[in-house]
Formats: C-alpha cells, sequence, structure tokens
C-alpha cells in the first residue's frame, strides 16, 4: 500500500509541475505570436485567450462566406440607434460633404479622407452576413474599399499591432489586430447594395469585418489610429465591448 | 445469482471478494468521477447563458438569414432584452448578454476539454468499451424490451449498481457520441470565425438560422436526458448512486440481491 501510495504521490507531482511549466511555455510562445487578446484577464479571461489563440491559428487568411446577389435580404434590417448627436444631423443637413475619415499614430502620411476620396479608389464589393450577437441576420452587398489599401496609402509602421478605430458617436470604439486589418474583406463601406450607405446601416462610412460578428463593424466612422499599444485606450481592453463585459475578439 | 451457484463457490468466499473488489476498484473511475461533475457544472452554466442568450431574441428562423424583418418559424412567448423585438409585452427585460456570452463560451471550452479527457481517457483505460458499449447478448429487442418494461414499473426493481443495463448504456452512447457533438457542432456553426475556416460547419446545416434552431432543439434532447437521468438516479437510490460518482464507492454486489 505504501508503496504504491509513494509512487502515486511523484506521478502526481511530476505531472503537476510538468503541467505547470507547460503553461508557462504555452503562455510565452502565445505572447510571442500575437495569440493573447487584450482582455485577457478577469474571470473569463481563460475562455477569451482560447478562442481567440485557436481562431487566430485557425483564420489567419480564411475568408467569410460570400453569397449570391440572390440571396440578399430583400430588407437589410436597421437595427435600433441611439438619438444622434448634434453633430452628426449637422453632417446629415449638409449630406455630408464635409465628413472626414482622420487616419494617423504609427503612420508615415497621417491623412484624412473625404467620403468622395474614398469612393475615388478603385471600388470593392463583397456580399456578405451579417451577424449580431442577439441572433438575427441579414445578408447585404457592401461596396468600399479594403482597409489594407487605405493602411498602404497611409503608410502603416511595420511595428503597429492594432487599427482603433472610432465612431463619431460618443463611447463607439473598436480595434483589431493586423491580420484582421490586412484581411481583404475588411472594409471601409460608403455602399450598400450598390446605393449610398444609408444611416441606418451605418452611414456615411461602415466598418466591416465579416469574420466577425455584428459589433465589431462600427458605424459612422471619423476616426482610426494604427498602434502598438492598447493600453493607451480606454481601460486598455481593446475596446469599449469589453468595458460593457462583451468580448473584444467578437469572431468566437 | 444463479451463474454464482452453478459454479459451486462458497458463498462467504465470494462475498469476501466482492468485498475485496469494492476496496481496490472504485464503482466509478477517477476520470469518470471528475469528467462527470466538471462536465455537469459547464453544462448547467451553459444552459443558464445559453436562456439568457435567447432572451435577446426569443424567435427562430431556418434558412440563412432572420431577424425581425423576416417570418420566424416559432417564437418562445416571453418579453425581450431588446426594444427593438416585437413581442407584443410592451416591456424589456434587462440585458445580461455581455457575461453570459463570456461565461457560455469559456464553460464550452471547458465541457469540450473535459469531453476529450473522457472519450480519450476512456478509450485508453477501456471504459467506453467495457462499461458502454452493450454486449452482443443484450443487443435484442426482448432483451430492450424487457429492460424498458421493468422501468416503467412503478415499483423499481433494483439494478446491479456495478453496471449498466442495455438501455443505459445506449443512452449514454447516445448522448456522448450524438448528442454532444451535435450541440458543439451547432454551436460552432454559429461562428463566423469558424465557418470561414470550414464553411461546411454551417452549410450542412442548411445555414446559420437552421444552426442556432438546431443548436436550440438538441439543447432541449440535453435537458430531457439529465431529468430523465436524474429521476432515474433518484428511484435506483439517490444517496448510494450519488456516494457512487462522488466517493467511487458502492455497495456489495451481494447486498443489492
Amino acid at each position: 500500500m505504501k508503496k504504491t501510495s509513494r509512487r502515486k504521490m511523484m506521478v502526481t507531482g511530476i505531472s503537476a509541475a510538468a503541467g505547470v511549466s507547460a503553461l508557462g511555455v504555452a503562455a510565452r510562445l502565445a505572447q510571442k505570436y500575437g495569440l493573447v487578446p487584450p482582455d485577457h484577464g478577469g474571470l473569463y479571461g481563460p475562455g477569451e485567450t482560447l478562442t481567440y489563440a485557436s481562431m487566430r491559428l485557425l483564420t489567419r487568411h480564411s475568408m467569410a462566406r460570400e453569397f449570391s446577389r440572390s440571396q440578399i435580404s430583400q430588407r437589410p434590417l436597421e437595427n435600433e440607434l441611439a438619438p444622434f448627436s448634434d453633430e452628426f444631423k449637422r453632417h446629415q443637413t449638409t449630406k455630408f460633404v464635409d465628413w472626414r475619415l482622420v487616419v494617423d499614430g504609427m503612420v508615415a502620411r497621417p491623412t484624412s479622407f473625404s467620403v468622395n476620396q474614398l469612393k475615388s479608389y478603385p471600388p470593392h464589393s463583397q456580399i456578405t452576413e451579417v451577424v449580431c450577437e442577439e441572433g438575427w441576420s441579414y445578408i447585404a452587398e457592401w461596396n468600399g474599399v479594403p482597409l489594407s489599401y487605405i493602411l498602404d496609402l497611409v503608410g502603416a509602421h511595420p511595428q503597429a499591432k492594432y487599427v482603433f478605430y472610432f465612431s463619431i458617436e460618443p463611447d463607439w470604439w473598436e480595434s483589431m489586430d493586423m491580420a484582421d486589418a490586412m484581411h481583404p474583406q475588411t472594409f471601409l463601406t460608403y455602399g450598400m447594395n450598390g446605393d449610398e450607405l444609408p444611416v441606418g446601416n451605418g452611414g456615411p462610412i461602415r466598418m466591416r469585418l465579416p469574420r466577425q460578428l455584428g459589433y465589431k463593424s462600427v458605424k459612422f466612422l471619423n476616426r482610426l489610429i494604427v498602434t502598438d499599444d492598447v493600453k493607451k485606450f480606454g481601460k486598455g481592453l481593446g475596446s469599449v465591448s469589453p468595458e460593457e463585459g462583451y468580448a473584444w475578439f467578437a469572431g468566437i | 445469482m444463479s451463474t454464482m451457484e452453478s459454479a459451486h463457490v462458497p458463498l462467504e468466499a465470494t462475498a469476501a471478494a466482492m468485498r475485496d473488489v469494492t476496496r481496490t476498484q472504485p464503482r466509478h473511475s477517477l476520470l469518470v468521477r471528475v469528467t462527470h461533475w466538471i462536465v455537469t457544472l459547464a453544462f448547467f452554466a451553459l444552459l443558464l447563458t445559453g436562456a439568457e442568450i435567447i432572451v435577446s431574441h426569443p424567435r427562430f428562423y431556418w434558412g440563412e438569414t432572420g431577424n425581425i424583418l423576416t417570418e420566424p418559424l416559432f417564437k418562445i412567448p416571453i418579453p425581450a432584452s431588446r426594444k427593438l423585438v416585437p413581442t407584443g409585452y410592451g416591456y424589456v427585460m434587462p440585458d445580461q448578454n455581455g457575461w453570459s456570452r463570456a461565461l457560455h463560451f469559456q464553460s464550452a471550452w471547458l465541457l469540450v476539454l473535459m469531453g476529450l479527457l473522457y472519450v480519450i481517457g476512456g478509450v485508453v483505460t477501456g471504459h467506453l468499451r467495457r462499461d458502454l458499449l452493450p454486449s452482443g447478448a443484450d443487443l435484442s429487442w426482448r432483451r430492450i424490451v424487457d429492460v424498458m418494461t421493468h422501468h416503467l414499473r412503478i415499483a423499481p426493481r433494483s439494478e446491479d449498481p456495478w453496471s449498466y443495463n442495455v438501455l443505459q448504456r445506449l443512452t449514454y452512447l447516445f448522448v456522448v457520441f450524438i448528442l454532444f457533438p451535435v450541440v458543439i457542432w451547432t454551436g460552432l456553426a454559429l461562428s463566423p470565425a469558424f465557418d470561414s475556416a470550414v464553411p461546411a460547419t454551417v452549410s450542412l446545416l442548411g445555414g446559420r438560422q437552421s444552426a442556432r434552431t438546431l443548436h436550440f432543439f438538441v439543447s432541449i434532447a440535453l435537458v430531457l436526458f439529465l431529468f430523465i437521468h436524474v429521476v432515474m438516479v433518484w428511484r435506483e437510490g439517490f444517496k448510494s448512486r450519488m456516494r457512487a460518482m462522488v466517493t467511487g464507492q458502492a455497495p456489495n454486489r451481494k447486498e443489492c440481491r
């Protein structure tokens, strides 16, 4: 009996030590390869980290499903919005001619783009599904310019790790890692189903990340900041979502 | 008992041997007990948070897309936690989606990892083959109907606490190898990132909204299993079955006859 229990104890001890050191090595590797999300702390940090790390390994270059024109939803849902700010209403009355998208941070040439300027670049479109965390969804054609095109234009530094993006409306900002920022389906959209992007769907400019839930596709964009430091923004969790209890990485 | 008598083994000696077996070998191995309770914990968390997430949109659809502008397959008659959903109640529930989603996915990870540990451990230790795979002789309709009629009797026949009957084996196999994999599959199909890597995950189910509806139905099936499972445990002796799943100890075979 004694012999077995001593052996058992040794085996348990060795496995525990191996387990702990394996976890340590895994954590260091994950940090090195950018597999740790900004909201990795707290009670639900382990789940968020496991999800982000596995999806980063699995989906670095994968493409969101695209649909046929016949699958486009007949009425794209305009989900509920807070009342617009006076600043936004002013832009609405002037049909967004003075709207600017400012891009700065870790870039060689900080630039401010008008909506028409964005429209002058080679147009791209994708027919993808908007997927809300609540459960509903719709399919639309999104017209715009890939974010990677704009990042090349302004000369984003190679050391940059994240792109933060802000709505003109208060407390509405998100960020994405460079894998998503350089992804060919990540768009700055200005059109929907071949028309102007309606205000209810985020016009004049909306971010589109079809591989993540709808709340990452921030509406009424007016600012992008390229950075390598999430700590500078809000509580340092990567976006306003984790501050409200939602995941920073919404690819699930 | 008849097999023991025909083998002419003195009864006392058999009982002593059985007691020895009980001492050295638990009814349920440590692997089974640990994974059972961690999966139970994760399942309850998934159930609670899953129900919470439904409150934000208590409508279900079929096909790829679905929203308040499209016809639902069915609705759950509860108020929603979003103003935009027309429920007819004129009341908006508090929004609890943030922590619910975080706990849902963390519990899903725990359940998947424990499930893998259980299945791999079950193959290595022979638990699946020994305890869950029904014997050829048991796999007859006569035997299954026999067990069913025993179950339907008002006064239950005491079952051997050291082994599962054929109905139990088939049910556990169905839950472990059909219901849980399908609930994980339909859940993964709701991940836009995973779908981008493996589009068949969602397309084989007939679209995103079909996947969501199926995820709901399979969860209901799991809840139904849980309910029957607990009723059976209670009928067979709640205390002794709980002790067996917590400490591994069970009454000797002799005592239960």
